[in-house]
Protein backbone atom coordinates (compact mmCIF):
# COMPACT_ATOMS: atom_id res chain seq x y z
CA UNK A 1 0.00 0.00 0.00
CA UNK A 2 1.02 3.49 -1.16
CA UNK A 3 1.07 6.12 1.60
CA UNK A 4 2.44 9.08 1.76
CA UNK A 5 0.81 10.34 4.88
CA UNK A 6 3.41 11.86 7.47
CA UNK A 7 3.14 12.89 11.55
CA UNK A 8 3.49 16.74 10.45
CA UNK A 9 4.21 17.36 14.32
CA UNK A 10 6.86 14.83 14.44
CA UNK A 11 8.54 16.15 10.83
CA UNK A 12 8.38 19.60 12.68
CA UNK A 13 10.15 18.66 15.20
CA UNK A 14 13.21 16.95 13.57
CA UNK A 15 13.54 19.72 11.22
CA UNK A 16 13.70 22.51 13.13
CA UNK A 17 16.50 20.59 15.37
CA UNK A 18 18.26 19.90 12.84
CA UNK A 19 18.15 23.21 11.36
CA UNK A 20 19.26 24.60 15.17
CA UNK A 21 21.63 21.90 15.13
CA UNK A 22 23.28 22.19 12.07
CA UNK A 23 23.54 26.49 12.25
CA UNK A 24 24.44 26.40 16.24
CA UNK A 25 27.25 24.06 15.97
CA UNK A 26 29.08 26.13 13.22
CA UNK A 27 28.88 28.97 15.23
CA UNK A 28 25.55 30.73 13.14
CA UNK A 29 21.89 31.64 14.81
CA UNK A 30 20.72 32.71 11.28
CA UNK A 31 19.54 31.69 8.32
CA UNK A 32 18.40 33.72 4.93
CA UNK A 33 16.13 31.95 1.68
CA UNK A 34 14.63 33.11 -1.03
CA UNK A 35 10.77 33.29 -0.79
CA UNK A 36 9.28 32.86 -4.34
CA UNK A 37 5.67 32.62 -3.07
CA UNK A 38 5.81 28.84 -3.83
CA UNK A 39 5.08 26.03 -1.37
CA UNK A 40 8.21 24.98 -1.14
CA UNK A 41 10.32 28.11 -0.13
CA UNK A 42 7.06 28.57 1.94
CA UNK A 43 7.48 25.26 4.22
CA UNK A 44 11.38 26.19 4.28
CA UNK A 45 10.40 29.75 5.48
CA UNK A 46 7.75 28.90 8.00
CA UNK A 47 10.24 26.01 9.53
CA UNK A 48 13.28 28.42 9.74
CA UNK A 49 11.02 30.77 12.01
CA UNK A 50 10.04 28.15 13.95
CA UNK A 51 13.38 26.81 14.56
CA UNK A 52 15.16 29.87 14.98
CA UNK A 53 12.80 32.67 15.62
CA UNK A 54 11.51 35.66 13.41
CA UNK A 55 13.86 37.41 14.23
CA UNK A 56 16.85 35.68 13.08
CA UNK A 57 15.67 34.82 9.23
CA UNK A 58 15.62 36.62 6.19
CA UNK A 59 13.59 36.12 3.56
CA UNK A 60 14.52 37.80 0.37
CA UNK A 61 12.40 38.18 -2.82
CA UNK A 62 14.00 38.03 -5.88
CA UNK A 63 11.33 38.60 -8.70
CA UNK A 64 12.90 38.90 -12.80
CA UNK A 65 10.46 41.55 -14.83
CA UNK A 66 7.98 38.56 -15.63
CA UNK A 67 7.75 36.65 -12.35
CA UNK A 68 3.99 37.57 -11.53
CA UNK A 69 2.43 39.83 -9.15
CA UNK A 70 0.23 37.59 -6.90
CA UNK A 71 3.39 35.21 -6.26
CA UNK A 72 4.97 38.96 -4.92
CA UNK A 73 2.44 39.39 -2.86
CA UNK A 74 2.29 35.64 -1.69
CA UNK A 75 5.66 35.93 -0.61
CA UNK A 76 4.37 39.34 1.24
CA UNK A 77 1.77 37.72 3.13
CA UNK A 78 3.62 34.86 4.38
CA UNK A 79 6.71 37.69 5.49
CA UNK A 80 4.51 39.29 7.13
CA UNK A 81 2.45 36.47 8.73
CA UNK A 82 5.60 35.25 10.15
CA UNK A 83 7.57 38.81 11.07
CA UNK A 84 10.53 37.59 9.73
CA UNK A 85 13.07 40.28 8.26
CA UNK A 86 12.75 40.65 4.88
CA UNK A 87 13.96 42.25 1.31
CA UNK A 88 13.53 42.33 -2.17
CA UNK A 89 16.21 42.56 -4.31
CA UNK A 90 14.98 42.98 -8.16
CA UNK A 91 17.30 40.52 -10.56
CA UNK A 92 16.22 41.68 -14.03
CA UNK A 93 19.54 44.49 -14.37
CA UNK A 94 21.05 41.27 -13.67
CA UNK A 95 20.12 38.58 -15.65
CA UNK A 96 19.41 40.96 -18.97
CA UNK A 97 22.82 42.06 -20.01
CA UNK A 98 23.64 38.36 -20.04
CA UNK A 99 21.01 36.77 -21.64
CA UNK A 100 21.07 39.87 -24.50
CA UNK A 101 24.26 39.00 -25.00
CA UNK A 102 23.63 35.93 -26.98
CA UNK A 103 21.24 35.49 -30.15
CA UNK A 104 20.66 31.85 -29.53
CA UNK A 105 19.48 32.61 -26.05
CA UNK A 106 16.70 29.70 -24.66
CA UNK A 107 14.10 29.67 -21.92
CA UNK A 108 15.83 27.06 -20.16
CA UNK A 109 19.31 29.00 -20.59
CA UNK A 110 17.42 31.91 -19.51
CA UNK A 111 15.78 30.69 -16.50
CA UNK A 112 19.21 29.13 -15.51
CA UNK A 113 20.58 31.93 -15.41
CA UNK A 114 18.07 33.37 -13.37
CA UNK A 115 18.47 31.04 -10.78
CA UNK A 116 22.22 30.84 -10.43
CA UNK A 117 21.57 35.37 -10.05
CA UNK A 118 19.55 34.64 -6.75
CA UNK A 119 22.00 32.22 -5.85
CA UNK A 120 24.30 34.57 -6.34
CA UNK A 121 22.48 37.48 -4.47
CA UNK A 122 21.49 34.83 -1.28
CA UNK A 123 25.31 33.64 -0.83
CA UNK A 124 26.90 37.58 -0.94
CA UNK A 125 23.40 38.56 1.28
CA UNK A 126 24.56 35.33 3.91
CA UNK A 127 27.59 37.17 4.37
CA UNK A 128 25.98 40.50 5.25
CA UNK A 129 23.44 39.26 7.40
CA UNK A 130 26.10 36.45 8.78
CA UNK A 131 23.13 33.65 8.61
CA UNK A 132 23.66 30.37 6.06
CA UNK A 133 21.19 29.93 2.82
CA UNK A 134 18.51 27.42 4.03
CA UNK A 135 17.72 24.92 0.25
CA UNK A 136 14.20 24.64 -0.63
CA UNK A 137 14.54 21.27 -2.32
CA UNK A 138 11.80 18.59 -1.76
CA UNK A 139 13.04 14.95 -2.63
CA UNK A 140 10.61 14.90 -5.72
CA UNK A 141 12.65 17.13 -7.60
CA UNK A 142 16.28 16.55 -6.33
CA UNK A 143 15.50 12.80 -7.38
CA UNK A 144 13.82 14.07 -11.05
CA UNK A 145 16.86 16.66 -10.76
CA UNK A 146 14.25 19.30 -11.59
CA UNK A 147 16.62 21.93 -10.46
CA UNK A 148 19.32 24.28 -12.00
CA UNK A 149 22.64 22.75 -10.37
CA UNK A 150 24.38 25.54 -8.78
CA UNK A 151 21.23 27.61 -8.96
CA UNK A 152 18.23 27.04 -6.83
CA UNK A 153 19.33 23.67 -5.75
CA UNK A 154 22.74 25.87 -4.18
CA UNK A 155 22.28 26.02 0.05
CA UNK A 156 23.78 25.47 3.02
CA UNK A 157 21.02 22.80 4.26
CA UNK A 158 18.09 21.02 3.06
CA UNK A 159 15.97 21.05 5.77
CA UNK A 160 12.64 19.47 3.11
CA UNK A 161 15.29 17.09 0.92
CA UNK A 162 13.67 13.84 1.83
CA UNK A 163 9.83 15.08 1.70
CA UNK A 164 7.88 14.32 -1.09
CA UNK A 165 6.04 17.12 -2.66
CA UNK A 166 2.78 15.55 -0.94
CA UNK A 167 4.28 15.60 2.16
CA UNK A 168 5.54 19.14 2.11
CA UNK A 169 2.04 20.39 1.02
CA UNK A 170 0.27 18.68 4.17
CA UNK A 171 3.33 20.11 6.41
CA UNK A 172 2.47 22.83 4.59
CA UNK A 173 -1.20 22.85 6.06
CA UNK A 174 0.85 22.13 9.49
CA UNK A 175 2.96 25.14 9.78
CA UNK A 176 0.26 27.55 8.67
CA UNK A 177 1.20 28.20 5.52
CA UNK A 178 -1.58 30.72 3.70
CA UNK A 179 -3.97 28.24 1.64
CA UNK A 180 -3.44 30.30 -1.41
CA UNK A 181 0.19 29.50 -1.43
CA UNK A 182 -0.39 25.70 -0.79
CA UNK A 183 -3.12 25.57 -3.85
CA UNK A 184 -1.82 27.41 -6.42
CA UNK A 185 -0.08 24.74 -8.96
CA UNK A 186 3.16 24.90 -8.11
CA UNK A 187 5.66 26.69 -10.57
CA UNK A 188 9.11 28.09 -11.30
CA UNK A 189 8.50 30.79 -12.58
CA UNK A 190 10.62 31.21 -14.91
CA UNK A 191 8.89 32.40 -17.81
CA UNK A 192 5.32 33.49 -17.84
CA UNK A 193 2.45 30.44 -17.34
CA UNK A 194 5.21 27.79 -16.53
CA UNK A 195 3.99 25.23 -14.19
CA UNK A 196 6.36 22.16 -13.03
CA UNK A 197 3.48 19.18 -13.93
CA UNK A 198 3.06 20.83 -17.26
CA UNK A 199 6.95 20.79 -18.24
CA UNK A 200 7.43 17.04 -16.36
CA UNK A 201 4.54 15.91 -18.21
CA UNK A 202 3.04 14.35 -14.94
CA UNK A 203 1.93 15.24 -11.53
CA UNK A 204 3.11 15.27 -8.44
CA UNK A 205 0.87 13.02 -6.63
CA UNK A 206 1.26 10.06 -9.46
CA UNK A 207 5.52 10.52 -9.72
CA UNK A 208 5.53 10.74 -6.16
CA UNK A 209 3.51 7.46 -5.38
CA UNK A 210 6.11 6.05 -8.39
CA UNK A 211 9.29 7.43 -6.60
CA UNK A 212 7.61 6.38 -3.22
CA UNK A 213 8.23 2.54 -4.64
CA UNK A 214 10.89 3.00 -6.36
CA UNK A 215 12.98 4.53 -4.23
CA UNK A 216 11.87 3.67 -0.40
CA UNK A 217 10.41 0.66 -1.33
CA UNK A 218 13.10 -0.54 -3.71
CA UNK A 219 10.40 -1.95 -5.88
CA UNK A 220 12.10 -3.48 -9.27
CA UNK A 221 10.46 -0.70 -12.32
CA UNK A 222 9.09 -4.11 -13.56
CA UNK A 223 7.20 -4.37 -10.21
CA UNK A 224 6.18 -0.86 -10.37
CA UNK A 225 4.62 -1.49 -14.38
CA UNK A 226 2.50 -4.52 -12.28
CA UNK A 227 1.60 -2.57 -9.96
CA UNK A 228 -0.27 -0.73 -12.32
CA UNK A 229 1.69 2.19 -13.24
CA UNK A 230 2.18 2.83 -17.20
CA UNK A 231 5.53 1.49 -18.21
CA UNK A 232 6.61 4.53 -20.63
CA UNK A 233 5.71 6.82 -17.31
CA UNK A 234 7.55 4.38 -15.63
CA UNK A 235 10.74 4.35 -17.97
CA UNK A 236 10.70 7.69 -18.38
CA UNK A 237 11.17 8.36 -14.19
CA UNK A 238 13.68 5.88 -13.90
CA UNK A 239 15.79 7.61 -16.79
CA UNK A 240 15.26 11.11 -15.44
CA UNK A 241 16.53 9.79 -11.93
CA UNK A 242 19.28 8.11 -13.87
CA UNK A 243 20.60 10.94 -15.68
CA UNK A 244 20.18 13.84 -12.97
CA UNK A 245 22.27 12.08 -10.59
CA UNK A 246 25.41 14.32 -11.50
CA UNK A 247 23.20 17.02 -9.38
CA UNK A 248 22.80 15.46 -6.28
CA UNK A 249 26.60 14.48 -6.26
CA UNK A 250 30.00 16.36 -5.48
CA UNK A 251 31.89 16.45 -8.90
CA UNK A 252 34.15 13.33 -9.00
CA UNK A 253 37.59 13.84 -8.63
CA UNK A 254 40.51 12.11 -10.74
CA UNK A 255 42.21 9.75 -7.87
CA UNK A 256 46.28 9.96 -7.67
CA UNK A 257 47.43 9.87 -4.72
CA UNK A 258 46.92 7.58 -1.81
CA UNK A 259 44.23 9.76 0.11
CA UNK A 260 41.40 11.68 -2.60
CA UNK A 261 39.14 13.54 -1.54
CA UNK A 262 35.52 11.87 -1.33
CA UNK A 263 37.43 8.00 -1.81
CA UNK A 264 39.28 7.63 1.16
CA UNK A 265 39.24 11.09 3.11
CA UNK A 266 36.22 10.58 4.69
CA UNK A 267 34.48 12.52 7.63
CA UNK A 268 31.27 14.62 8.14
CA UNK A 269 30.31 17.90 7.69
CA UNK A 270 29.77 17.91 11.28
CA UNK A 271 33.79 17.12 11.72
CA UNK A 272 34.33 18.19 15.05
CA UNK A 273 31.61 19.97 16.22
CA UNK B 1 17.63 -4.82 46.57
CA UNK B 2 16.75 -1.41 44.79
CA UNK B 3 19.11 0.38 42.72
CA UNK B 4 19.13 3.70 41.02
CA UNK B 5 20.09 3.31 37.56
CA UNK B 6 20.81 6.90 35.70
CA UNK B 7 20.32 7.09 32.17
CA UNK B 8 22.31 9.61 30.59
CA UNK B 9 20.85 10.52 27.68
CA UNK B 10 22.86 13.19 26.13
CA UNK B 11 24.16 14.87 22.89
CA UNK B 12 28.19 14.41 21.61
CA UNK B 13 30.24 16.52 19.60
CA UNK B 14 31.86 14.82 16.59
CA UNK B 15 35.25 13.63 16.98
CA UNK B 16 36.33 15.49 20.49
CA UNK B 17 36.91 12.85 23.22
CA UNK B 18 37.78 15.85 25.66
CA UNK B 19 34.99 17.60 25.02
CA UNK B 20 32.36 14.27 25.29
CA UNK B 21 34.88 13.31 28.64
CA UNK B 22 33.90 16.86 29.75
CA UNK B 23 29.97 16.16 29.39
CA UNK B 24 30.89 12.61 31.07
CA UNK B 25 32.39 14.04 34.32
CA UNK B 26 29.14 16.56 34.29
CA UNK B 27 26.73 14.12 33.65
CA UNK B 28 28.22 11.62 36.24
CA UNK B 29 28.34 14.35 39.17
CA UNK B 30 24.35 14.94 38.18
CA UNK B 31 23.59 11.44 38.44
CA UNK B 32 25.99 11.15 42.01
CA UNK B 33 23.84 14.16 43.25
CA UNK B 34 20.82 11.87 42.46
CA UNK B 35 22.16 9.17 44.39
CA UNK B 36 22.39 6.93 41.41
CA UNK B 37 24.61 3.54 41.87
CA UNK B 38 24.80 3.48 37.84
CA UNK B 39 25.54 5.48 35.06
CA UNK B 40 24.41 4.11 31.24
CA UNK B 41 25.65 5.84 28.16
CA UNK B 42 25.25 5.86 24.66
CA UNK B 43 27.08 4.19 22.11
CA UNK B 44 30.55 5.65 21.39
CA UNK B 45 29.32 8.26 24.11
CA UNK B 46 33.08 9.72 24.03
CA UNK B 47 33.49 10.11 20.55
CA UNK B 48 29.92 10.78 18.19
CA UNK B 49 28.30 7.87 16.26
CA UNK B 50 29.38 8.71 12.49
CA UNK B 51 33.15 8.80 12.84
CA UNK B 52 34.55 7.20 9.41
CA UNK B 53 38.23 8.24 9.30
CA UNK B 54 37.87 10.42 12.58
CA UNK B 55 37.60 6.73 14.22
CA UNK B 56 41.43 5.90 14.46
CA UNK B 57 42.19 9.32 15.70
CA UNK B 58 39.62 9.15 18.69
CA UNK B 59 40.35 5.81 20.04
CA UNK B 60 41.49 5.17 23.21
CA UNK B 61 43.14 2.25 25.26
CA UNK B 62 41.12 1.10 28.11
CA UNK B 63 44.00 1.54 30.20
CA UNK B 64 45.01 3.82 33.42
CA UNK B 65 47.82 4.87 31.69
CA UNK B 66 45.28 6.66 28.97
CA UNK B 67 44.30 9.62 30.34
CA UNK B 68 40.67 9.62 29.18
CA UNK B 69 40.41 6.42 30.57
CA UNK B 70 41.80 7.05 33.47
CA UNK B 71 39.42 10.02 34.54
CA UNK B 72 36.40 7.76 33.81
CA UNK B 73 38.24 5.22 36.18
CA UNK B 74 38.46 7.67 38.75
CA UNK B 75 35.17 8.96 38.50
CA UNK B 76 33.59 4.77 39.03
CA UNK B 77 35.13 5.00 42.94
CA UNK B 78 31.55 5.40 44.20
CA UNK B 79 28.98 4.57 41.80
CA UNK B 80 29.40 2.84 38.40
CA UNK B 81 29.77 3.76 34.75
CA UNK B 82 29.12 2.12 31.36
CA UNK B 83 30.14 4.66 28.37
CA UNK B 84 31.38 4.12 25.06
CA UNK B 85 34.51 4.40 23.43
CA UNK B 86 36.31 3.54 20.22
CA UNK B 87 38.80 0.92 21.72
CA UNK B 88 42.01 0.45 20.44
CA UNK B 89 43.27 -3.49 20.62
CA UNK B 90 46.88 -4.38 21.70
CA UNK B 91 47.23 -5.36 18.01
CA UNK B 92 45.89 -1.55 17.06
CA UNK B 93 42.51 -3.17 15.61
CA UNK B 94 39.43 -0.57 16.13
CA UNK B 95 36.27 -1.54 18.09
CA UNK B 96 33.14 0.09 18.58
CA UNK B 97 33.30 -1.07 22.65
CA UNK B 98 30.99 -0.52 26.04
CA UNK B 99 33.35 -0.25 29.19
CA UNK B 100 32.08 -1.31 32.45
CA UNK B 101 33.85 0.59 35.54
CA UNK B 102 33.60 -0.03 39.01
CA UNK B 103 35.30 0.42 42.34
CA UNK B 104 37.94 2.48 40.38
CA UNK B 105 38.32 -0.94 37.83
CA UNK B 106 36.95 -2.09 34.83
CA UNK B 107 34.78 -5.17 34.91
CA UNK B 108 34.23 -5.66 31.42
CA UNK B 109 34.49 -4.44 27.89
CA UNK B 110 32.36 -5.13 25.42
CA UNK B 111 33.21 -4.88 21.36
CA UNK B 112 30.66 -4.81 19.28
CA UNK B 113 30.14 -8.12 17.67
CA UNK B 114 27.53 -6.91 14.60
CA UNK B 115 29.03 -3.85 12.91
CA UNK B 116 26.21 -2.81 10.18
CA UNK B 117 27.41 -2.12 6.90
CA UNK B 118 24.12 -1.60 5.05
CA UNK B 119 21.95 1.20 3.51
CA UNK B 120 23.29 4.00 5.76
CA UNK B 121 25.25 2.38 7.85
CA UNK B 122 29.10 1.97 7.39
CA UNK B 123 30.54 0.43 10.24
CA UNK B 124 32.10 -2.90 9.05
CA UNK B 125 34.62 -0.06 6.97
CA UNK B 126 36.36 1.38 10.00
CA UNK B 127 35.61 -0.79 12.76
CA UNK B 128 36.95 -4.41 13.78
CA UNK B 129 34.17 -6.85 14.69
CA UNK B 130 34.24 -8.35 18.49
CA UNK B 131 34.20 -12.12 18.49
CA UNK B 132 32.80 -12.55 22.03
CA UNK B 133 29.85 -12.08 24.51
CA UNK B 134 29.92 -12.45 28.12
CA UNK B 135 27.93 -11.84 31.04
CA UNK B 136 29.92 -10.33 33.98
CA UNK B 137 29.56 -9.57 37.83
CA UNK B 138 28.64 -6.38 39.35
CA UNK B 139 28.02 -5.62 42.49
CA UNK B 140 24.03 -5.39 41.60
CA UNK B 141 24.24 -8.72 40.37
CA UNK B 142 25.60 -10.50 37.04
CA UNK B 143 24.75 -8.47 33.70
CA UNK B 144 25.61 -7.82 30.18
CA UNK B 145 26.27 -5.38 27.65
CA UNK B 146 25.21 -5.14 23.61
CA UNK B 147 25.53 -2.52 21.63
CA UNK B 148 22.72 -1.46 18.99
CA UNK B 149 23.21 -3.92 16.01
CA UNK B 150 24.27 -6.60 18.21
CA UNK B 151 20.60 -6.88 19.74
CA UNK B 152 18.81 -6.77 16.48
CA UNK B 153 20.61 -10.09 16.39
CA UNK B 154 18.84 -12.39 18.86
CA UNK B 155 21.37 -14.61 19.80
CA UNK B 156 23.56 -12.48 21.52
CA UNK B 157 20.76 -11.66 24.19
CA UNK B 158 19.67 -14.77 24.59
CA UNK B 159 23.31 -16.01 24.53
CA UNK B 160 24.31 -13.32 27.87
CA UNK B 161 20.74 -14.99 29.17
CA UNK B 162 22.14 -18.18 29.23
CA UNK B 163 25.30 -16.85 30.55
CA UNK B 164 24.03 -15.84 33.79
CA UNK B 165 22.45 -12.12 32.99
CA UNK B 166 19.49 -10.38 35.01
CA UNK B 167 20.31 -7.38 33.53
CA UNK B 168 20.83 -6.23 29.96
CA UNK B 169 22.70 -2.88 29.10
CA UNK B 170 21.99 -1.77 25.65
CA UNK B 171 23.82 1.17 24.44
CA UNK B 172 22.89 2.82 20.96
CA UNK B 173 23.56 5.76 18.76
CA UNK B 174 20.25 4.79 16.77
CA UNK B 175 19.74 7.34 13.80
CA UNK B 176 15.92 8.08 13.35
CA UNK B 177 14.10 6.85 10.45
CA UNK B 178 10.65 5.84 8.68
CA UNK B 179 8.11 8.97 9.10
CA UNK B 180 4.86 8.04 8.65
CA UNK B 181 1.46 8.85 10.32
CA UNK B 182 2.65 7.80 13.77
CA UNK B 183 3.79 10.14 16.28
CA UNK B 184 7.23 8.37 17.43
CA UNK B 185 9.33 7.19 13.86
CA UNK B 186 9.58 3.43 12.88
CA UNK B 187 12.79 2.78 13.93
CA UNK B 188 11.90 4.07 17.77
CA UNK B 189 9.22 1.81 18.11
CA UNK B 190 10.76 -1.32 16.16
CA UNK B 191 13.72 -0.71 18.72
CA UNK B 192 11.26 -0.53 22.02
CA UNK B 193 9.32 -3.59 20.57
CA UNK B 194 12.51 -5.26 20.44
CA UNK B 195 13.59 -4.16 24.03
CA UNK B 196 10.20 -5.19 25.51
CA UNK B 197 10.68 -8.57 24.15
CA UNK B 198 13.86 -9.36 25.41
CA UNK B 199 12.46 -8.38 29.03
CA UNK B 200 9.61 -10.58 28.50
CA UNK B 201 11.05 -13.66 27.03
CA UNK B 202 14.00 -13.36 28.91
CA UNK B 203 12.58 -12.30 32.52
CA UNK B 204 15.23 -9.61 32.59
CA UNK B 205 15.49 -6.45 33.00
CA UNK B 206 16.57 -4.27 29.72
CA UNK B 207 18.26 -0.93 30.00
CA UNK B 208 18.73 0.55 27.18
CA UNK B 209 20.56 4.37 26.74
CA UNK B 210 20.32 5.77 22.98
CA UNK B 211 21.58 9.54 22.27
CA UNK B 212 19.88 12.46 21.22
CA UNK B 213 21.38 15.57 18.91
CA UNK B 214 22.06 15.75 14.81
CA UNK B 215 25.44 14.49 13.03
CA UNK B 216 25.06 15.97 9.22
CA UNK B 217 21.36 14.90 8.38
CA UNK B 218 21.34 12.02 10.58
CA UNK B 219 18.90 12.77 14.08
CA UNK B 220 19.18 10.43 17.00
CA UNK B 221 16.23 9.96 18.27
CA UNK B 222 16.49 9.09 22.22
CA UNK B 223 13.86 7.93 23.95
CA UNK B 224 16.10 5.68 26.55
CA UNK B 225 13.84 3.05 28.30
CA UNK B 226 14.06 0.40 31.00
CA UNK B 227 12.00 -2.84 30.69
CA UNK B 228 10.88 -4.81 33.73
CA UNK B 229 11.18 -9.08 34.13
CA UNK B 230 7.24 -8.54 33.13
CA UNK B 231 8.46 -6.77 30.46
CA UNK B 232 6.47 -3.80 31.30
CA UNK B 233 8.12 -0.28 30.85
CA UNK B 234 9.33 1.52 33.72
CA UNK B 235 10.81 4.54 32.29
CA UNK B 236 11.18 6.10 29.40
CA UNK B 237 13.22 9.37 28.52
CA UNK B 238 11.67 11.72 25.94
CA UNK B 239 12.32 11.68 22.11
CA UNK B 240 15.13 13.83 20.60
CA UNK B 241 15.43 15.91 24.03
CA UNK B 242 18.44 15.34 26.80
CA UNK B 243 17.73 14.26 29.57
CA UNK B 244 19.83 12.52 32.44
CA UNK B 245 16.90 10.32 34.24
CA UNK B 246 17.40 8.55 37.64
CA UNK B 247 15.21 5.59 38.02
CA UNK B 248 14.49 3.15 41.22
CA UNK B 249 14.42 -0.11 40.52
CA UNK B 250 13.65 -3.27 42.58
CA UNK B 251 16.13 -6.60 41.60
CA UNK B 252 13.18 -8.38 43.80
CA UNK B 253 11.41 -8.33 40.60
CA UNK B 254 13.52 -11.21 39.55
CA UNK B 255 12.28 -13.44 42.27
CA UNK B 256 8.72 -12.63 41.54
CA UNK B 257 8.28 -12.92 38.03
CA UNK B 258 10.55 -16.27 37.70
CA UNK B 259 8.10 -17.20 40.40
CA UNK B 260 5.32 -17.16 38.22
CA UNK B 261 7.48 -17.42 34.65
CA UNK B 262 9.77 -19.88 35.39
CA UNK B 263 10.96 -19.54 31.59
CA UNK B 264 14.72 -19.57 32.27
CA UNK B 265 14.35 -22.70 34.56
CA UNK B 266 12.58 -24.65 31.40
CA UNK B 267 15.23 -23.33 28.77
CA UNK B 268 16.90 -26.24 27.15
CA UNK B 269 19.97 -25.55 26.56
CA UNK B 270 20.87 -28.71 25.59
CA UNK B 271 18.27 -28.84 22.97
CA UNK B 272 19.96 -25.96 21.35
CA UNK B 273 23.29 -26.68 21.60
CA UNK B 274 22.22 -30.20 19.86
CA UNK B 275 20.01 -28.60 16.82
CA UNK B 276 22.96 -26.01 16.69
CA UNK B 277 25.27 -28.26 15.65
CA UNK B 278 22.85 -30.20 13.34
CA UNK B 279 22.39 -27.29 11.37
CA UNK B 280 25.49 -26.06 11.41
CA UNK B 281 26.63 -29.64 10.20
CA UNK B 282 23.67 -29.21 7.29
CA UNK B 283 25.22 -26.08 6.10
Amino acid sequence: MIDLTINAVLTEKIIAGFIRSELHRVGFKRALLGVSGGIDSAVSLYLSAKALGPENVLAIRMPYKTSSQHTLDDAQTMIDDLGVQSMTVEITDMVDPLVNKFDDMTKIRAGNIMARTRMIVLFDQSVAFNGLVMGSSNKTELLLGYSTIFGDSAAALQPIGDLYKTQVRQLAGHLGVPQAVIAKAPSADLWEGQTDEGELGFTYADVDRLLYLLVDQRYRPETCVEEGFERTFVERVVRRMRQNHFKRVMPPIAKLSERTIGYDFLYLRDWGT
Amino acid sequence: MKIKIALAQFNTKLGDVPANLEKHLDLIDEARQGGADLVVFPELSLTGYALLDLAVDTAIRPHQDDPVFNELLAASQDLDLMFGFVHEDRRHRFHIASAYLSGGKTRHIHNKIYLPTYGMFDEGRFFAPGDSVRAFDTRFGRVGMLICEDFWHASLPYLLWLDGADMLLFASASPGRGLTQDPRLSSSGWVEHTNRAYAGLFTNFVVHANRVGYEDGLNFWGGSTIFDPNGDLIVRAPDFEPALIITEIDLNQLHRTRARLPLLRDERIGVVQRELERIQGNS
